[in-house]
Protein backbone atom coordinates (compact mmCIF):
# COMPACT_ATOMS: atom_id res chain seq x y z
CA UNK A 1 0.00 0.00 0.00
CA UNK A 2 2.58 2.52 1.25
CA UNK A 3 4.99 1.32 -1.97
CA UNK A 4 1.67 1.91 -3.66
CA UNK A 5 1.24 5.48 -2.57
CA UNK A 6 5.36 6.28 -3.46
CA UNK A 7 5.16 4.89 -6.94
CA UNK A 8 2.11 7.16 -7.14
CA UNK A 9 3.81 9.97 -6.23
CA UNK A 10 6.72 9.34 -8.15
CA UNK A 11 4.89 9.34 -11.38
CA UNK A 12 3.36 12.63 -10.75
CA UNK A 13 6.65 13.95 -10.19
CA UNK A 14 8.04 12.49 -13.25
CA UNK A 15 4.92 13.55 -15.09
CA UNK A 16 5.75 16.95 -13.95
CA UNK A 17 9.21 17.04 -15.27
CA UNK A 18 9.07 15.63 -18.12
CA UNK A 19 6.39 18.52 -18.58
CA UNK A 20 8.75 21.25 -18.25
CA UNK A 21 11.50 19.74 -19.89
CA UNK A 22 12.75 20.91 -21.58
CA UNK A 23 12.70 24.22 -19.35
CA UNK A 24 14.97 26.70 -21.13
CA UNK A 25 12.40 27.24 -24.51
CA UNK A 26 9.40 27.29 -22.10
CA UNK A 27 10.91 29.83 -19.96
CA UNK A 28 11.73 32.40 -22.54
CA UNK A 29 8.12 32.19 -24.33
CA UNK A 30 6.81 32.48 -21.48
CA UNK A 31 8.79 36.05 -20.75
CA UNK A 32 7.38 36.77 -24.13
CA UNK A 33 4.04 35.50 -24.93
CA UNK A 34 2.42 33.82 -22.53
CA UNK A 35 -0.62 32.41 -24.65
CA UNK A 36 1.88 30.88 -26.98
CA UNK A 37 4.03 29.41 -23.97
CA UNK A 38 0.27 28.04 -22.56
CA UNK A 39 -0.56 26.66 -25.92
CA UNK A 40 3.08 24.80 -26.16
CA UNK A 41 2.69 23.15 -22.82
CA UNK A 42 -1.23 22.04 -23.81
CA UNK A 43 -1.15 21.24 -27.53
CA UNK A 44 2.29 19.61 -27.51
CA UNK A 45 3.52 18.37 -24.26
CA UNK A 46 0.05 17.67 -22.76
CA UNK A 47 -0.89 14.78 -25.26
CA UNK A 48 2.77 13.30 -25.11
CA UNK A 49 2.81 13.14 -21.19
CA UNK A 50 -0.43 11.78 -21.17
CA UNK A 51 0.11 9.07 -24.04
CA UNK A 52 3.03 8.12 -22.37
CA UNK A 53 1.18 7.56 -18.83
CA UNK A 54 -1.90 6.00 -20.67
CA UNK A 55 -0.01 3.75 -22.84
CA UNK A 56 2.87 2.99 -20.23
CA UNK A 57 -0.23 1.97 -17.92
CA UNK A 58 -1.58 -0.43 -20.22
CA UNK A 59 1.34 -1.85 -20.97
CA UNK A 60 2.12 -3.17 -17.62
CA UNK A 61 -1.39 -3.86 -17.03
CA UNK A 62 -1.68 -5.98 -19.66
CA UNK A 63 0.99 -7.44 -18.99
CA UNK A 64 0.42 -8.74 -14.75
CA UNK A 65 -2.92 -10.27 -16.59
CA UNK A 66 -1.30 -12.11 -19.22
CA UNK A 67 1.43 -13.13 -16.98
CA UNK A 68 -1.30 -14.36 -14.10
CA UNK A 69 -3.24 -16.29 -16.69
CA UNK A 70 -0.52 -18.13 -18.15
CA UNK A 71 1.06 -18.63 -14.89
CA UNK A 72 4.34 -17.84 -16.93
CA UNK A 73 6.60 -14.31 -16.19
CA UNK A 74 7.67 -14.53 -19.43
CA UNK A 75 4.46 -14.04 -20.67
CA UNK A 76 3.42 -9.95 -22.32
CA UNK A 77 1.73 -8.18 -25.24
CA UNK A 78 4.96 -8.00 -27.18
CA UNK A 79 6.05 -11.16 -27.01
CA UNK A 80 3.10 -12.87 -27.43
CA UNK A 81 2.54 -11.13 -31.02
CA UNK A 82 -0.13 -9.18 -29.46
CA UNK A 83 1.33 -6.08 -30.22
CA UNK A 84 2.64 -6.49 -33.51
CA UNK A 85 -1.15 -7.74 -34.63
CA UNK A 86 -1.83 -4.39 -33.42
CA UNK A 87 0.75 -2.63 -35.61
CA UNK A 88 -0.84 -5.24 -38.65
CA UNK A 89 -4.07 -4.11 -38.04
CA UNK A 90 -3.53 -0.33 -38.37
CA UNK A 91 -0.94 -0.80 -41.28
CA UNK A 92 -3.47 -2.23 -43.27
CA UNK A 93 -6.44 0.29 -42.09
CA UNK A 94 -4.21 3.08 -42.81
CA UNK A 95 -2.53 1.93 -45.64
CA UNK A 96 -4.39 -0.16 -47.83
CA UNK A 97 -7.99 0.65 -46.97
CA UNK A 98 -7.28 4.25 -47.10
CA UNK A 99 -8.83 5.15 -43.10
CA UNK A 100 -6.79 7.01 -41.36
CA UNK A 101 -9.20 8.46 -38.93
CA UNK A 102 -8.32 8.21 -34.90
CA UNK A 103 -11.53 5.52 -34.70
CA UNK A 104 -10.84 3.77 -37.99
CA UNK A 105 -7.02 3.22 -36.71
CA UNK A 106 -7.75 2.20 -33.62
CA UNK A 107 -10.68 -0.68 -34.75
CA UNK A 108 -8.09 -2.06 -37.31
CA UNK A 109 -5.61 -2.15 -34.15
CA UNK A 110 -7.94 -3.66 -32.23
CA UNK A 111 -8.67 -6.22 -34.38
CA UNK A 112 -5.53 -7.21 -35.16
CA UNK A 113 -4.44 -7.81 -31.46
CA UNK A 114 -7.56 -9.77 -30.85
CA UNK A 115 -6.47 -12.07 -33.86
CA UNK A 116 -3.15 -11.84 -32.49
CA UNK A 117 -4.25 -13.43 -29.07
CA UNK A 118 -6.62 -15.64 -30.33
CA UNK A 119 -3.96 -17.48 -32.94
CA UNK A 120 -1.81 -17.44 -29.43
CA UNK A 121 -4.87 -19.27 -27.62
CA UNK A 122 -5.23 -21.69 -30.36
CA UNK A 123 -1.47 -22.48 -31.10
CA UNK A 124 -0.22 -22.58 -27.54
CA UNK A 125 -3.12 -23.75 -25.57
CA UNK A 126 -4.61 -22.31 -22.42
CA UNK A 127 -2.14 -23.77 -20.10
CA UNK A 128 0.84 -22.46 -22.20
CA UNK A 129 4.01 -24.10 -21.49
CA UNK A 130 6.76 -21.53 -21.80
CA UNK A 131 8.79 -23.44 -24.78
CA UNK A 132 4.90 -23.33 -27.05
CA UNK A 133 3.71 -19.93 -25.48
CA UNK A 134 6.94 -17.87 -26.95
CA UNK A 135 7.23 -20.31 -29.69
CA UNK A 136 3.97 -19.63 -30.66
CA UNK A 137 4.36 -15.58 -30.18
CA UNK A 138 7.39 -15.82 -31.66
CA UNK A 139 5.72 -17.66 -35.04
CA UNK A 140 3.07 -14.90 -34.87
CA UNK A 141 4.80 -12.01 -34.13
CA UNK A 142 7.03 -13.05 -37.39
CA UNK A 143 3.74 -13.54 -39.48
CA UNK A 144 2.38 -10.24 -38.32
CA UNK A 145 5.68 -8.48 -39.00
CA UNK A 146 6.18 -10.51 -42.75
CA UNK A 147 2.35 -9.07 -43.56
CA UNK A 148 3.02 -5.22 -42.15
CA UNK A 149 5.83 -5.34 -44.59
CA UNK A 150 3.83 -6.90 -47.31
CA UNK A 151 1.24 -3.99 -46.08
CA UNK A 152 3.63 -1.18 -46.86
CA UNK A 153 5.06 -2.60 -49.74
CA UNK A 154 1.77 -2.98 -51.19
CA UNK A 155 0.30 0.31 -50.28
CA UNK A 156 -0.36 2.59 -53.08
CA UNK A 157 1.33 5.46 -51.58
CA UNK A 158 5.01 4.97 -52.30
CA UNK A 159 6.02 6.97 -49.05
CA UNK A 160 4.16 4.46 -47.21
CA UNK A 161 7.46 3.00 -45.72
CA UNK A 162 9.35 6.00 -44.70
CA UNK A 163 5.81 7.21 -43.44
CA UNK A 164 5.22 4.53 -41.25
CA UNK A 165 8.66 3.85 -39.72
CA UNK A 166 8.63 6.49 -37.00
CA UNK A 167 5.37 4.97 -35.61
CA UNK A 168 6.30 1.29 -36.43
CA UNK A 169 9.09 1.66 -34.00
CA UNK A 170 6.83 3.55 -31.19
CA UNK A 171 6.62 7.40 -30.93
CA UNK A 172 4.75 9.21 -28.48
CA UNK A 173 5.49 12.71 -30.59
CA UNK A 174 3.11 15.30 -32.23
CA UNK A 175 0.43 13.80 -31.24
CA UNK A 176 -3.10 16.04 -30.78
CA UNK A 177 -5.20 15.91 -27.34
CA UNK A 178 -7.79 14.08 -29.39
CA UNK A 179 -5.95 11.33 -30.35
CA UNK A 180 -3.99 11.18 -26.62
CA UNK A 181 -7.52 10.58 -25.45
CA UNK A 182 -8.19 7.80 -28.08
CA UNK A 183 -5.46 5.75 -26.54
CA UNK A 184 -6.42 6.60 -22.98
CA UNK A 185 -9.78 6.19 -22.76
CA UNK A 186 -9.64 2.47 -23.47
CA UNK A 187 -6.41 2.71 -21.64
CA UNK A 188 -8.34 2.98 -18.34
CA UNK A 189 -11.28 1.19 -19.15
CA UNK A 190 -9.20 -1.50 -20.00
CA UNK A 191 -7.19 -1.66 -16.86
CA UNK A 192 -9.89 -1.17 -14.31
CA UNK A 193 -11.54 -4.60 -16.03
CA UNK A 194 -8.52 -5.80 -15.48
CA UNK A 195 -7.88 -5.49 -11.96
CA UNK A 196 -11.82 -6.38 -11.28
CA UNK A 197 -9.86 -9.87 -12.06
CA UNK A 198 -7.25 -9.66 -9.39
CA UNK A 199 -8.54 -11.85 -6.50
CA UNK A 200 -9.67 -14.72 -9.46
CA UNK A 201 -5.85 -14.11 -11.30
CA UNK A 202 -4.65 -14.44 -7.33
CA UNK A 203 -6.40 -17.97 -7.14
CA UNK A 204 -4.75 -19.21 -9.99
CA UNK A 205 -1.57 -19.82 -8.51
CA UNK A 206 -2.91 -22.36 -6.71
CA UNK A 207 -4.28 -24.05 -10.30
CA UNK A 208 -7.46 -24.03 -12.36
CA UNK A 209 -8.92 -26.70 -10.25
CA UNK A 210 -8.91 -24.64 -7.18
CA UNK A 211 -10.00 -21.05 -8.94
CA UNK A 212 -12.99 -22.91 -10.01
CA UNK A 213 -13.60 -24.64 -6.89
CA UNK A 214 -13.71 -21.40 -5.61
CA UNK A 215 -16.29 -20.70 -8.06
CA UNK A 216 -14.24 -18.60 -10.74
CA UNK A 217 -15.42 -19.13 -14.28
CA UNK A 218 -11.81 -19.60 -15.76
CA UNK A 219 -12.91 -19.94 -19.44
CA UNK A 220 -14.59 -16.86 -19.35
CA UNK A 221 -12.21 -15.02 -17.49
CA UNK A 222 -9.69 -16.35 -20.37
CA UNK A 223 -11.51 -14.60 -22.82
CA UNK A 224 -12.26 -11.20 -20.88
CA UNK A 225 -8.59 -10.92 -20.43
CA UNK A 226 -8.05 -11.55 -24.03
CA UNK A 227 -10.76 -8.78 -25.23
CA UNK A 228 -9.86 -6.64 -22.88
CA UNK A 229 -5.69 -6.85 -23.33
CA UNK A 230 -6.74 -6.10 -27.29
CA UNK A 231 -9.12 -3.65 -26.57
CA UNK A 232 -6.74 -1.40 -24.77
CA UNK A 233 -3.16 -2.19 -26.58
CA UNK A 234 -4.33 -2.25 -29.61
CA UNK A 235 -5.89 1.62 -29.27
CA UNK A 236 -2.46 2.67 -27.58
CA UNK A 237 -0.80 0.94 -30.52
CA UNK A 238 -2.91 2.88 -33.08
CA UNK A 239 -2.07 6.31 -31.94
CA UNK A 240 1.71 5.37 -30.92
CA UNK A 241 2.88 2.25 -32.40
CA UNK A 242 4.75 -1.00 -30.80
CA UNK A 243 6.21 -0.23 -27.74
CA UNK A 244 8.11 -3.19 -26.24
CA UNK A 245 9.27 -4.91 -23.50
CA UNK A 246 7.52 -2.53 -20.93
CA UNK A 247 4.45 -5.36 -20.80
CA UNK A 248 7.59 -7.90 -19.69
CA UNK A 249 9.25 -5.80 -17.35
CA UNK A 250 6.82 -3.83 -15.50
CA UNK A 251 4.89 -6.77 -13.25
CA UNK A 252 8.12 -8.53 -12.76
CA UNK A 253 8.87 -5.47 -10.57
CA UNK A 254 5.39 -5.52 -9.02
CA UNK A 255 5.31 -8.54 -7.84
CA UNK A 256 7.83 -7.97 -5.51
CA UNK A 257 5.26 -4.86 -3.85
CA UNK A 258 2.67 -7.51 -4.06
CA UNK A 259 5.00 -10.17 -2.71
CA UNK A 260 4.19 -12.76 -4.96
CA UNK A 261 0.28 -12.26 -5.78
CA UNK A 262 0.10 -12.25 -9.88
CA UNK A 263 -3.44 -10.43 -9.88
CA UNK A 264 -2.78 -7.96 -7.02
CA UNK A 265 0.25 -6.59 -9.21
CA UNK A 266 -1.62 -5.65 -12.08
CA UNK A 267 -2.64 -1.91 -10.68
CA UNK A 268 1.50 -1.58 -9.99
CA UNK A 269 2.45 -2.70 -12.98
CA UNK A 270 0.01 -0.16 -14.28
CA UNK A 271 1.96 2.87 -12.39
CA UNK A 272 5.58 1.50 -13.05
CA UNK A 273 5.07 0.95 -16.80
CA UNK A 274 3.83 4.83 -17.09
CA UNK A 275 6.66 5.72 -14.57
CA UNK A 276 9.09 3.49 -17.14
CA UNK A 277 7.50 5.10 -20.15
CA UNK A 278 7.62 8.35 -19.07
CA UNK A 279 11.29 7.88 -17.37
CA UNK A 280 12.31 6.59 -21.61
CA UNK A 281 10.91 9.33 -23.09
CA UNK A 282 12.08 12.02 -20.96
CA UNK A 283 15.75 9.93 -21.33
CA UNK A 284 15.18 10.19 -25.08
CA UNK A 285 13.81 13.85 -24.74
CA UNK A 286 17.62 14.85 -22.94
CA UNK A 287 19.85 12.74 -24.81
CA UNK A 288 21.74 14.58 -26.97
CA UNK A 289 21.43 12.89 -30.56
CA UNK A 290 20.78 16.21 -32.79
CA UNK A 291 17.27 13.81 -33.27
CA UNK A 292 14.68 12.42 -31.27
CA UNK A 293 14.84 8.56 -30.99
CA UNK A 294 11.72 6.35 -31.50
CA UNK A 295 10.57 5.90 -28.21
CA UNK A 296 10.42 2.00 -28.94
CA UNK A 297 14.10 1.89 -29.75
CA UNK A 298 14.77 3.07 -26.27
CA UNK A 299 12.62 0.74 -24.65
CA UNK A 300 13.81 -2.23 -26.60
CA UNK A 301 17.29 -1.18 -25.81
CA UNK A 302 17.14 -1.16 -22.38
CA UNK A 303 14.08 -3.96 -22.50
CA UNK A 304 15.78 -6.35 -24.14
CA UNK A 305 19.27 -6.90 -22.46
CA UNK A 306 16.38 -7.69 -18.94
CA UNK A 307 14.98 -9.94 -21.07
CA UNK A 308 18.41 -12.17 -21.91
CA UNK A 309 18.72 -12.05 -18.24
CA UNK A 310 15.47 -13.10 -17.22
CA UNK A 311 16.16 -16.62 -19.86
CA UNK A 312 19.16 -16.99 -18.39
CA UNK A 313 17.55 -16.64 -14.72
CA UNK A 314 14.61 -19.22 -15.54
CA UNK A 315 16.78 -21.71 -17.12
CA UNK A 316 16.22 -24.61 -14.84
CA UNK A 317 12.54 -23.55 -15.25
CA UNK A 318 12.59 -24.38 -19.01
CA UNK A 319 14.76 -27.29 -18.67
CA UNK A 320 13.31 -28.83 -15.70
CA UNK B 1 -30.64 -32.54 6.83
CA UNK B 2 -27.61 -33.76 5.63
CA UNK B 3 -24.37 -31.69 5.23
CA UNK B 4 -23.91 -32.55 1.64
CA UNK B 5 -26.18 -33.30 -0.94
CA UNK B 6 -25.33 -33.55 -4.34
CA UNK B 7 -28.22 -35.11 -7.12
CA UNK B 8 -27.57 -36.23 -10.40
CA UNK B 9 -23.87 -35.62 -10.24
CA UNK B 10 -22.26 -36.30 -13.72
CA UNK B 11 -19.23 -35.45 -15.65
CA UNK B 12 -19.13 -37.15 -19.16
CA UNK B 13 -16.46 -39.57 -19.67
CA UNK B 14 -15.36 -39.80 -16.17
CA UNK B 15 -17.87 -40.02 -13.86
CA UNK B 16 -21.81 -41.67 -14.98
CA UNK B 17 -24.52 -39.39 -13.12
CA UNK B 18 -24.03 -39.66 -9.29
CA UNK B 19 -26.27 -38.80 -5.90
CA UNK B 20 -24.99 -38.61 -2.63
CA UNK B 21 -25.01 -37.18 0.90
CA UNK B 22 -22.92 -36.71 3.70
CA UNK B 23 -23.55 -36.27 7.43
CA UNK B 24 -21.97 -33.45 9.28
CA UNK B 25 -19.38 -35.13 12.11
CA UNK B 26 -17.87 -37.84 9.52
CA UNK B 27 -14.85 -38.48 7.96
CA UNK B 28 -15.35 -40.32 4.42
CA UNK B 29 -12.59 -42.01 2.48
CA UNK B 30 -13.06 -42.38 -1.20
CA UNK B 31 -10.88 -45.40 -2.50
CA UNK B 32 -11.21 -47.00 -5.65
CA UNK B 33 -8.16 -47.87 -8.43
CA UNK B 34 -6.36 -45.54 -10.58
CA UNK B 35 -8.91 -44.47 -13.13
CA UNK B 36 -11.98 -44.88 -11.08
CA UNK B 37 -13.62 -41.38 -10.46
CA UNK B 38 -12.22 -40.56 -7.61
CA UNK B 39 -10.96 -37.28 -8.20
CA UNK B 40 -13.79 -36.52 -10.81
CA UNK B 41 -15.95 -36.97 -8.16
CA UNK B 42 -14.61 -34.42 -6.09
CA UNK B 43 -14.66 -32.18 -8.87
CA UNK B 44 -17.65 -32.73 -9.53
CA UNK B 45 -18.79 -31.29 -6.05
CA UNK B 46 -16.33 -28.98 -5.75
CA UNK B 47 -17.64 -27.28 -9.25
CA UNK B 48 -14.57 -28.06 -11.32
CA UNK B 49 -15.06 -28.38 -14.85
CA UNK B 50 -18.38 -27.46 -15.42
CA UNK B 51 -20.39 -30.85 -13.95
CA UNK B 52 -23.40 -31.63 -14.51
CA UNK B 53 -25.81 -31.85 -11.39
CA UNK B 54 -26.77 -30.18 -7.79
CA UNK B 55 -24.33 -29.72 -5.10
CA UNK B 56 -25.89 -28.22 -1.62
CA UNK B 57 -24.73 -27.36 1.61
CA UNK B 58 -27.00 -26.97 4.27
CA UNK B 59 -29.30 -25.84 1.86
CA UNK B 60 -27.62 -23.89 -0.03
CA UNK B 61 -26.37 -24.27 -3.58
CA UNK B 62 -22.86 -23.70 -3.78
CA UNK B 63 -22.63 -22.80 -7.03
CA UNK B 64 -24.67 -20.01 -7.00
CA UNK B 65 -22.74 -18.29 -3.99
CA UNK B 66 -19.64 -15.69 -4.16
CA UNK B 67 -15.85 -17.07 -3.60
CA UNK B 68 -15.89 -15.56 -0.64
CA UNK B 69 -19.45 -17.19 1.36
CA UNK B 70 -18.37 -20.33 -1.19
CA UNK B 71 -15.11 -21.45 0.62
CA UNK B 72 -16.81 -21.40 3.98
CA UNK B 73 -19.63 -23.86 2.67
CA UNK B 74 -16.54 -26.03 0.82
CA UNK B 75 -12.93 -25.87 0.14
CA UNK B 76 -11.53 -28.11 -2.49
CA UNK B 77 -7.67 -29.42 -2.22
CA UNK B 78 -6.44 -31.17 -5.46
CA UNK B 79 -3.61 -34.09 -5.48
CA UNK B 80 -1.02 -31.44 -7.38
CA UNK B 81 0.92 -30.07 -5.17
CA UNK B 82 2.41 -27.39 -8.22
CA UNK B 83 1.97 -23.78 -7.17
CA UNK B 84 2.85 -21.58 -9.86
CA UNK B 85 4.14 -18.40 -8.11
CA UNK B 86 6.67 -18.38 -5.43
CA UNK B 87 4.50 -16.85 -2.76
CA UNK B 88 5.21 -16.68 1.08
CA UNK B 89 3.64 -19.63 2.38
CA UNK B 90 1.64 -17.16 5.03
CA UNK B 91 0.35 -15.51 1.72
CA UNK B 92 -0.44 -18.79 0.19
CA UNK B 93 -2.76 -19.66 3.08
CA UNK B 94 -4.36 -16.71 3.40
CA UNK B 95 -5.18 -16.41 -0.59
CA UNK B 96 -8.76 -16.69 0.39
CA UNK B 97 -8.90 -13.13 2.67
CA UNK B 98 -8.42 -15.41 5.93
CA UNK B 99 -6.62 -12.64 8.47
CA UNK B 100 -6.33 -15.51 11.02
CA UNK B 101 -4.20 -18.31 10.44
CA UNK B 102 -3.31 -18.67 14.21
CA UNK B 103 -5.43 -22.43 14.78
CA UNK B 104 -4.27 -23.98 10.90
CA UNK B 105 -0.29 -22.69 11.64
CA UNK B 106 -0.56 -24.33 15.02
CA UNK B 107 -2.59 -27.42 14.34
CA UNK B 108 0.09 -28.22 11.43
CA UNK B 109 2.95 -27.19 12.63
CA UNK B 110 3.51 -24.54 10.51
CA UNK B 111 5.44 -21.94 12.49
CA UNK B 112 9.16 -22.71 11.10
CA UNK B 113 7.75 -22.60 7.39
CA UNK B 114 4.87 -19.83 7.58
CA UNK B 115 7.62 -17.43 6.57
CA UNK B 116 9.05 -19.24 3.72
CA UNK B 117 8.81 -19.15 -0.13
CA UNK B 118 6.34 -21.79 -1.10
CA UNK B 119 9.45 -22.69 -3.89
CA UNK B 120 11.65 -23.57 -1.46
CA UNK B 121 9.84 -26.02 0.74
CA UNK B 122 9.81 -29.73 0.26
CA UNK B 123 6.82 -32.00 -1.16
CA UNK B 124 5.91 -32.61 1.93
CA UNK B 125 5.79 -29.43 3.60
CA UNK B 126 4.03 -28.03 0.81
CA UNK B 127 1.38 -30.21 1.21
CA UNK B 128 0.86 -29.38 4.53
CA UNK B 129 0.82 -25.64 3.62
CA UNK B 130 -1.61 -26.47 0.88
CA UNK B 131 -3.67 -28.08 3.14
CA UNK B 132 -3.77 -25.35 5.75
CA UNK B 133 -5.00 -23.03 3.03
CA UNK B 134 -7.92 -25.46 2.47
CA UNK B 135 -8.77 -25.42 6.09
CA UNK B 136 -8.21 -21.83 6.53
CA UNK B 137 -11.07 -20.41 5.75
CA UNK B 138 -13.22 -23.13 8.33
CA UNK B 139 -15.19 -24.67 5.69
CA UNK B 140 -18.68 -26.79 6.34
CA UNK B 141 -17.43 -29.80 3.56
CA UNK B 142 -13.49 -30.03 2.86
CA UNK B 143 -12.70 -32.35 -0.06
CA UNK B 144 -9.07 -33.13 -0.18
CA UNK B 145 -7.57 -35.36 -3.23
CA UNK B 146 -5.01 -37.94 -2.05
CA UNK B 147 -3.90 -35.16 1.27
CA UNK B 148 -1.21 -37.73 2.52
CA UNK B 149 0.31 -38.47 -0.65
CA UNK B 150 4.08 -37.99 -0.51
CA UNK B 151 3.96 -37.58 3.68
CA UNK B 152 6.09 -39.08 5.77
CA UNK B 153 4.34 -42.00 8.20
CA UNK B 154 4.29 -39.74 11.34
CA UNK B 155 2.79 -37.00 9.82
CA UNK B 156 0.62 -39.06 7.35
CA UNK B 157 -1.36 -40.33 10.90
CA UNK B 158 -1.31 -36.50 12.59
CA UNK B 159 -2.91 -35.49 9.23
CA UNK B 160 -5.20 -37.86 9.61
CA UNK B 161 -6.17 -37.37 13.52
CA UNK B 162 -6.30 -33.96 12.39
CA UNK B 163 -8.46 -34.37 9.77
CA UNK B 164 -10.55 -37.09 11.62
CA UNK B 165 -11.21 -33.86 14.65
CA UNK B 166 -12.10 -31.48 11.73
CA UNK B 167 -14.82 -33.46 10.65
CA UNK B 168 -15.58 -34.43 14.00
CA UNK B 169 -16.53 -30.48 14.53
CA UNK B 170 -19.91 -29.35 15.03
CA UNK B 171 -21.52 -29.15 11.03
CA UNK B 172 -18.22 -30.15 9.36
CA UNK B 173 -16.90 -33.10 7.33
CA UNK B 174 -14.42 -34.08 5.17
CA UNK B 175 -14.35 -36.47 2.30
CA UNK B 176 -10.61 -37.06 0.96
CA UNK B 177 -9.60 -39.61 -1.67
CA UNK B 178 -6.89 -42.38 -0.86
CA UNK B 179 -4.93 -44.85 -1.92
CA UNK B 180 -3.98 -45.99 1.21
CA UNK B 181 -6.65 -48.78 2.79
CA UNK B 182 -4.93 -49.17 6.04
CA UNK B 183 -4.89 -45.21 7.08
CA UNK B 184 -8.83 -45.29 5.45
CA UNK B 185 -9.79 -48.17 6.99
CA UNK B 186 -8.40 -47.27 10.88
CA UNK B 187 -9.41 -43.32 10.06
CA UNK B 188 -12.45 -43.32 7.84
CA UNK B 189 -16.16 -43.17 8.99
CA UNK B 190 -17.46 -44.38 6.25
CA UNK B 191 -15.69 -45.72 2.84
CA UNK B 192 -17.24 -45.24 -0.45
CA UNK B 193 -15.61 -47.64 -3.41
CA UNK B 194 -15.40 -46.24 -6.89
CA UNK B 195 -14.65 -48.14 -9.73
CA UNK B 196 -15.05 -46.97 -13.70
CA UNK B 197 -16.85 -44.19 -12.61
CA UNK B 198 -19.55 -45.54 -10.57
CA UNK B 199 -19.67 -46.01 -6.70
CA UNK B 200 -19.86 -49.70 -6.38
CA UNK B 201 -20.19 -49.72 -2.43
CA UNK B 202 -20.83 -47.44 0.33
CA UNK B 203 -20.22 -48.46 4.14
CA UNK B 204 -18.12 -48.34 7.07
CA UNK B 205 -14.66 -49.59 7.43
CA UNK B 206 -15.74 -53.01 7.27
CA UNK B 207 -16.26 -53.41 3.95
CA UNK B 208 -12.35 -53.59 3.31
CA UNK B 209 -12.29 -57.16 4.85
CA UNK B 210 -15.24 -58.14 2.24
CA UNK B 211 -14.95 -60.02 -1.29
CA UNK B 212 -15.37 -56.50 -2.53
CA UNK B 213 -12.00 -55.12 -2.18
CA UNK B 214 -10.59 -58.00 -4.05
CA UNK B 215 -12.71 -57.70 -6.88
CA UNK B 216 -12.08 -53.72 -7.56
CA UNK B 217 -8.43 -53.56 -6.49
CA UNK B 218 -7.41 -57.08 -7.17
CA UNK B 219 -5.93 -57.12 -3.15
CA UNK B 220 -7.24 -58.64 -0.05
CA UNK B 221 -6.15 -58.32 3.51
CA UNK B 222 -4.51 -61.04 5.35
CA UNK B 223 -2.66 -61.51 8.64
CA UNK B 224 -2.76 -57.19 8.59
CA UNK B 225 -1.44 -56.57 5.45
CA UNK B 226 -2.28 -56.10 1.99
CA UNK B 227 -1.69 -59.32 -0.60
CA UNK B 228 -2.96 -59.66 -4.37
CA UNK B 229 -5.49 -61.97 -4.69
CA UNK B 230 -4.25 -65.37 -6.26
CA UNK B 231 -5.76 -65.90 -9.73
CA UNK B 232 -7.42 -68.86 -9.18
CA UNK B 233 -7.03 -72.06 -11.52
CA UNK B 234 -9.94 -71.77 -13.49
CA UNK B 235 -8.82 -67.90 -14.41
CA UNK B 236 -7.49 -68.13 -18.28
CA UNK B 237 -5.20 -65.14 -17.46
CA UNK B 238 -3.30 -67.44 -14.77
CA UNK B 239 -2.32 -70.50 -17.45
CA UNK B 240 1.22 -69.87 -19.41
Amino acid sequence: MKAGWLLFGALVAVAVLSFVTPWRPIAALLAEDRGLALAVMVELRLPRVLLAIAYGAMLGAAGAAVQALFANPLASPDLTGTTSGAALGAVVTAYLFGFSAPLALSIGSVAGALGALGLLIALAGPRAETATLLLSGLAISALAGALTTLALALAPSPFAFYDAYDWLMGSLIDRSLEQAAFAALPAIVAIALLWRLRFALDSLTLGEEVAQSLGHDIAQIRIRIVVVTALGVGACVAIAGAIGFLGLVAPIFARRLTSGHPGQAILPAALIGALLLLGADLAVRLAPLGRTLPIGVVTALLGAPFFLWLVAHMRWRLSA
Amino acid sequence: MSLLAAIGLRIPGRLEATSLTIEAGTLTCLIGPNGSGKTSLLHAIAGVGSPEGEVQIDGIDSRRVGPRKRQRLLTFSPASRDIKWPLVARDLIRLGGEDDLAIVVDDLELEQLADRRVDRLSTGERARVLLARALAPQPRLLLLDEPVANLDPLWQLKLMQLLREVAREAGRAVLMASHDLTLAGRFADRLIVMQTGCVVADGGPELLDGKLIGAVFGVERRDGAWWPVPRSPEDPRSSP
